[in-house]
C-alpha cells in the first residue's frame, strides 16, 4: 500500500465525529435495557454493580490517567458520596434524584478541599495521604450516631413506578437507574476529557514545568481535576447506595480503593476505552472463581480465595505485560 | 497525671513499632524509587515463621532473629525475581511512574491469599516472651512492663545497629552511594543492582521485627486477616511519609510522632477518631512541609 | 591500547555514532573535540558500559569492552568521570573519595591512593568532612578526578571537567590531568568543548562532527590546522 493510501485510510478511521459517538451511546443503552428483560434478579443486581464500579473507574481514569495524580483512597470518596446522599434522604426528605445531585456536589466539594491540600504533593506522598484517608474517612461513622455508627444508614433509591407492571422487580430498577446514570455520566466525561480540559490535564502530567511555560495554571488544573474526579466518584457512590440500599463503614473498607485501582489498571489507565473491562472483570470475576472452585476442588477455603488471588494476579499480568492498558496494547500491536 | 505518663508510654512503644516498618518502606523507597506495600504481607509471611520456629523450638529469643532472617530473604526474593523485571520493562515501554507501586498491591494480594490458603483459620501464636504486667510505681501500675522496655530495647538496639551500618561501614556506604547517586556508583565499581537486593533484604528485616514485635505487643496471635498487620502496614507507611520519605531518621520521627499523638487521642477522644486522626496529622505535616519532617526536594541524582 | 572499530550507537531513533574508528596508544592522552551533539558524550558512555552500541567492536589491552556492565568495567582499569561534576552530594568529600576505592580489596593500597589524591588537591584535603555540595565548581571537579584515581584506573575516561569553572582552575585542571596521565601511565580519553585547552595537554586529538570523525592526528598539527580551526574550532 502506498504511503498516501495509509493516510487516507487513517484519515478516513479517525473520522469518527461526535454524532457517531452519541448514537454508540444510545445503542449500548438499547442493549443494556434489551438484558435488563432478560436477566434474573441476581444478574440485575450485578449490572448494577458493574454500572457502579464503571462510574468510580472513569473519575480515578481522570484523576490518575489524565491528570496524573495517584489516589489510593477513592473508597473514601465513594463513602463520601453515598452518605451524603443517605443523609439528604432522612434529614431532608427529598426525591432520590435530588439525593444524587447533593451527592455530587458534596463530594465534589470535598475533593475541591482535598486537592488543594494535595496539589503540591506527588508520588509516594499524594499515595499515602489518599491511602490514609481511605482508612481514616469511612471509619468516622463509627464514632457519631447520626452517621449511624457500625450498622450504618439506609438509603431507598424507590420503587419502580407502577406503570412499569408487576414483574418489574426492584433490581432492575436499580440496574435501570445505574445504567442510566452511568451513561450520562460516561458521555459527559468522555467529552470533557476531549475538551481542552482534557489536554490540559494531560500536558500537565507530561510535563509540568512546560506546562507552566505554556501558560497553565498547574495548580488550579491538579485541584480542579480532583473536584470532578471527587464529584463523579460521588455519583458513584450514591448509586453504589441506592443498589445496597444500606451505607456503612464495612461497605468501604481499604480493600475497595485498592480494588479499584485495580480496576483502573485493568482498564488501562490512559483512557476511557477500556472502563468496562475493569468494571466487568471486578464484578466478573469472582464469580468465575466461584464456579471454577466447586468444580475443582470444592474446598471452601479455595473458593473464597480463588477471586482475590486471581485479582492480584491479573493486576501484576497487566502491570507487566499491558503496561498502558489492554487497549493500548492492542491498538499498538496493530500498528506494528 | 500518671495517665498521661501511661498514654506517653503506650504510643512511644507503639510508634517505635511503626518506626521499624517505615525503615522497612523508607530503605527500598530510598534504594528501588518504589513504595513496596508488599512489605506488610512480607511482614506478615515472616511472623508466621517466626510462629512456627517458636513452636518448634519454644524460645524467642530463636524465633525473632530466625524470622528477620526469613524477612531478608523474602524480601530478597521480590527484589530479584519481581521488582527487577518490572523495573526494566517499565523502563523500556515508559509507562506509569506509579505502576510498580500498583504491582506492589498485587503482590500484597497475592502473598495474603497464599498466606490465608496455607494457614487458614489457623493462627500462630507469638505471646510475650516476657511479662507484660506493668511495674509498680509509688503503689500504682505504670503502663512500662518488661515486655514493653524489651520492645523498645529491641527497637533502639536495630536503630543503632542500622546507623553504625549504614555511616560506618563500606556496606553502608555503598548502600548509601547506590541510592543518592546509582549511575556515579556504577561508574565508581560498585555493584549496584546487588547493593540494591541488600537494600531490600535488610527492609525485609526489619518489617519482620515489626510483625512481631506489633504481634506480641497486641493480641499474641497471628492470622492472614489479622487487622494488627492492615494497622502496620497503613501506619507505617504513613509515619514513613511523615517522617519524609527519603530519610531514616525521618522513618523514626514520624513513627514516634504518629504513635505517640494516636494514643493520645485514643485515651483521651475515642478509638474510631483514631485512623481519621492519622490522616489530619499527615496532612497538617505535608502542609507545611510538603516533603515530611525531614524530607527535602533533593531526590535522586544520576 | 585502545582500539575502536565502526562504533556505531542509537538512541532509539537517532544515530548518535556512526561508524567511529579511531586507536589510542597506551599512555597517550587523546582529546576528544568537536560542537554540541557531536556524539563524544556517547562515545564515552559506551565505551564505560552505560550506552549499548548497536554495531562495531571496542577492545581494551585485547578486551571487548562492549556490552559490559559498567562496574565490571571499573574492575578492568575503566573509569569514567560522566559530565556535571558528578560527586555525591549528600556524602562527604572523604566518602566520596573511598567511593571509589570500595571495589578494591587491597586496603593498604587504597590508603595509599588517598594519600596520592591528597597531595594532589590539597584543598580536599581542607575539607574532608565536609559535605560534597557544600564544594565549589573547581573543587568538585577535583573531588571527581579524585574519585577516578581512587579506582586505580589505566583507561581514564573524561567528560568536559572544565564546564563551568573558572579560567584559571580550568588550567589548574588541566595541568592536573596532563601530570597524572605521565605519572602513573594513564591512557586519558578527554572530551572537551573547551578545544584549545585539551588540544594543548593532550598528545593526539580527535574531532567529531555529528557523530563521525572529521578529522585526527597529533595535538599539535590540529591545534594549528586553519581548516580544522576555522570548521570546529570557530577561529
Amino acid at each position: 500500500m502506498e504511503l498516501s493510501d495509509r493516510k487516507a485510510v487513517v484519515v478516513h478511521k479517525l473520522h469518527v465525529t461526535n454524532k457517531h459517538r452519541f448514537l454508540g451511546f444510545v445503542l449500548i443503552g438499547l442493549a443494556v435495557y434489551i438484558l435488563s428483560n432478560t436477566v434474573d434478579e441476581w444478574k440485575a443486581f450485578q449490572g448494577a454493580t458493574i454500572a457502579v464500579y464503571v462510574v468510580a473507574i472513569a473519575s480515578i481514569i481522570l484523576l490518575t490517567g489524565y491528570s496524573g495524580q495517584i489516589s489510593l483512597g477513592h473508597g473514601a470518596l465513594l463513602a463520601v458520596g453515598a452518605y451524603t446522599a443517605a443523609l439528604t434522604q432522612i434529614y431532608l426528605n427529598l426525591p432520590v434524584w435530588i439525593c444524587f445531585v447533593a451527592a455530587v456536589l458534596v463530594t465534589s466539594l470535598f475533593g475541591a478541599l482535598l486537592g488543594s491540600a494535595a496539589a503540591r504533593l506527588s508520588g509516594p506522598y499524594l499515595a499515602g495521604t489518599t491511602l490514609a484517608l481511605a482508612v481514616g474517612l469511612p471509619s468516622i461513622a463509627n464514632q457519631f450516631s447520626f452517621l449511624g455508627g457500625e450498622q450504618g444508614i439506609s438509603f431507598d433509591a424507590g420503587w419502580p413506578p407502577l406503570s412499569f407492571g408487576e414483574a418489574f422487580t426492584q433490581y432492575k430498577w436499580f440496574f435501570w437507574i445505574t445504567s442510566l446514570a452511568a451513561l450520562i455520566m460516561l458521555w459527559w466525561i468522555q467529552n470533557l476529557l476531549r475538551s481542552r480540559y482534557g489536554r490540559m490535564w494531560r500536558a500537565v502530567k507530561t510535563n509540568e514545568v512546560a506546562a507552566e511555560l505554556a501558560g497553565i495554571r498547574v495548580a488550579r488544573s491538579k485541584v480542579l481535576a480532583f473536584t470532578v474526579s471527587a464529584g463523579i466518584a460521588g455519583m458513584a457512590g450514591a448509586l453504589l447506595a441506592a443498589t445496597i440500599n444500606n451505607v456503612s463503614p464495612s461497605a468501604f473498607p481499604l480493600a475497595l480503593s485498592f480494588s479499584l485501582a485495580t480496576g483502573a489498571v485493568l482498564s488501562g489507565v490512559n483512557t476511557l476505552g477500556g472502563v468496562m473491562i475493569g468494571a466487568v472483570a471486578l464484578v466478573a470475576i469472582p464469580e468465575i472463581a466461584s464456579l471454577v472452585a466447586d468444580r475443582w476442588s470444592g474446598s471452601e477455603s479455595v473458593a473464597s480465595l480463588l477471586p482475590d488471588f486471581i485479582v492480584s494476579a491479573l493486576l501484576i499480568l497487566t502491570v507487566f505485560l499491558a503496561p498502558k492498558g489492554p487497549i493500548e496494547k492492542l491498538r499498538s500491536r496493530h500498528v506494528k | 497525671m500518671f495517665e498521661l505518663i501511661n498514654t506517653l508510654l503506650i504510643g512511644i512503644t507503639a510508634g517505635s513499632i511503626y518506626s521499624l516498618m517505615a525503615i522497612s518502606i523508607v530503605l527500598v523507597w530510598r534504594s528501588t524509587r518504589v513504595v513496596n506495600f508488599a512489605a506488610g504481607g512480607l511482614a506478615l509471611a515472616s511472623s508466621f515463621v517466626g510462629a512456627a520456629i517458636l513452636e518448634k523450638t519454644g524460645s524467642f529469643w530463636i524465633a525473632l532473629p530466625l524470622a528477620m532472617v526469613a524477612g531478608a530473604v523474602f524480601s530478597s526474593f521480590i527484589e530479584y525475581f519481581f521488582l527487577r523485571p518490572l523495573l526494566k520493562r517499565s523502563g523500556d515501554q515508559g509507562a506509569e511512574i506509579f505502576l510498580p507501586i500498583i504491582a506492589t498491591l498485587g503482590l500484597l494480594g497475592i502473598i495474603k491469599t497464599i498466606l490465608n490458603y496455607i494457614y487458614g483459620d489457623r493462627i500462630g501464636a507469638l505471646p510475650p516472651p516476657l511479662s507484660d504486667k506493668g511495674f509498680v510505681v509509688s503503689g500504682e501500675s505504670i503502663a512500662l512492663s518488661p515486655m514493653r522496655l524489651l520492645i523498645l530495647g529491641i527497637v533502639l538496639l536495630l536503630m543503632i545497629s542500622l546507623t553504625l551500618i549504614f555511616q560506618r561501614t563500606n556496606l553502608g556506604l555503598s548502600l548509601r552511594a547506590a541510592s543518592f547517586a546509582p549511575e556515579i556508583s556504577r561508574l565508581a565499581g560498585i555493584r549496584v543492582d546487588f547493593v540494591r537486593t541488600i537494600g531490600w533484604a535488610i527492609s525485609g528485616a526489619a518489617g519482620a521485627t515489626a510483625g512481631i514485635l506489633q504481634t506480641t505487643n497486641g493480641s499474641g496471635s497471628v492470622s492472614p486477616e489479622s487487622f494488627e498487620f492492615s494497622l502496620l502496614l497503613v501506619f507505617g507507611f504513613v509515619a514513613a511519609v511523615i517522617g519524609g520519605i527519603e530519610s531514616l531518621v525521618g522513618a523514626v520521627l514520624g513513627g514516634l510522632t504518629l504513635g505517640i499523638i494516636l494514643a493520645i487521642i485514643l485515651m483521651y477522644v475515642g478509638g474510631s477518631l483514631v485512623f481519621i486522626a492519622a490522616f489530619l496529622i499527615l496532612i497538617l505535616v505535608l502542609l507545611l512541609r510538603p516533603h515530611g519532617i525531614i524530607g527535602s526536594k533533593g531526590g535522586r541524582r544520576a | 591500547m585502545l582500539r575502536i572499530e565502526n562504533l556505531t550507537v542509537d538512541h532509539g531513533a537517532i544515530r548518535a555514532l556512526h561508524g567511529v574508528s579511531f586507536n589510542v596508544e597506551k599512555g597517550q592522552l587523546a582529546a576528544v573535540i568537536g560542537a554540541n551533539g557531536a556524539g563524544k558524550t556517547t562515545l564515552l558512555r559506551t565505551l564505560s558500559g552505560l550506552n549499548k552500541a548497536s554495531e562495531g567492536q571496542a577492545h581494551w589491552n585485547e578486551h571487548n569492552i562492549l556490552h559490559s556492565k559498567p562496574e565490571k568495567l571499573v574492575r578492568h582499569g575503566i573509569t569514567h568521570v560522566s559530565e556535571g561534576k558528578s560527586v555525591v552530594a549528600e556524602l562527604t568529600v572523604s566518602e566520596n573519595l573511598e567511593l571509589g576505592a570500595l571495589w578494591r580489596r587491597n586496603r593498604s593500597e587504597a590508603a595509599q591512593s588517598k594519600r596520592e589524591v591528597l597531595e594532589l588537591f590539597p584543598r580536599l584535603g581542607e575539607r574532608l568532612s565536609q559535605r560534597a555540595d557544600s564544594l565549589s565548581g573547581g573543587e568538585r571537579q577535583m573531588l571527581a578526578l579524585g574519585r577516578s584515581i581512587m579506582s586505580k584506573p589505566e583507561l581514564l575516561l573524561l567528560d568536559e571537567p572544565s564546564l563551568g569553572l573558572a579560567p584559571l582552575v580550568i588550567e589548574q585542571i588541566f595541568q592536573a590531568i596532563r601530570d597524572l596521565t605521565t605519572a602513573k601511565d594513564l591512557t586519558v580519553i578527554l572530551v572537551e568543548q573547551n578545544a584549545m585547552g585539551a588540544l594543548k595537554i593532550a598528545d593526539v586529538g580527535i574531532v567529531l562532527n555529528l557523530g563521525s570523525i572529521a578529522a585526527t592526528g597529533s595535538a599539535a598539527a590540529l591545534k594549528d590546522d586553519p581548516a580544522v580551526r576555522a570548521a570546529y574550532l570557530g577561529f
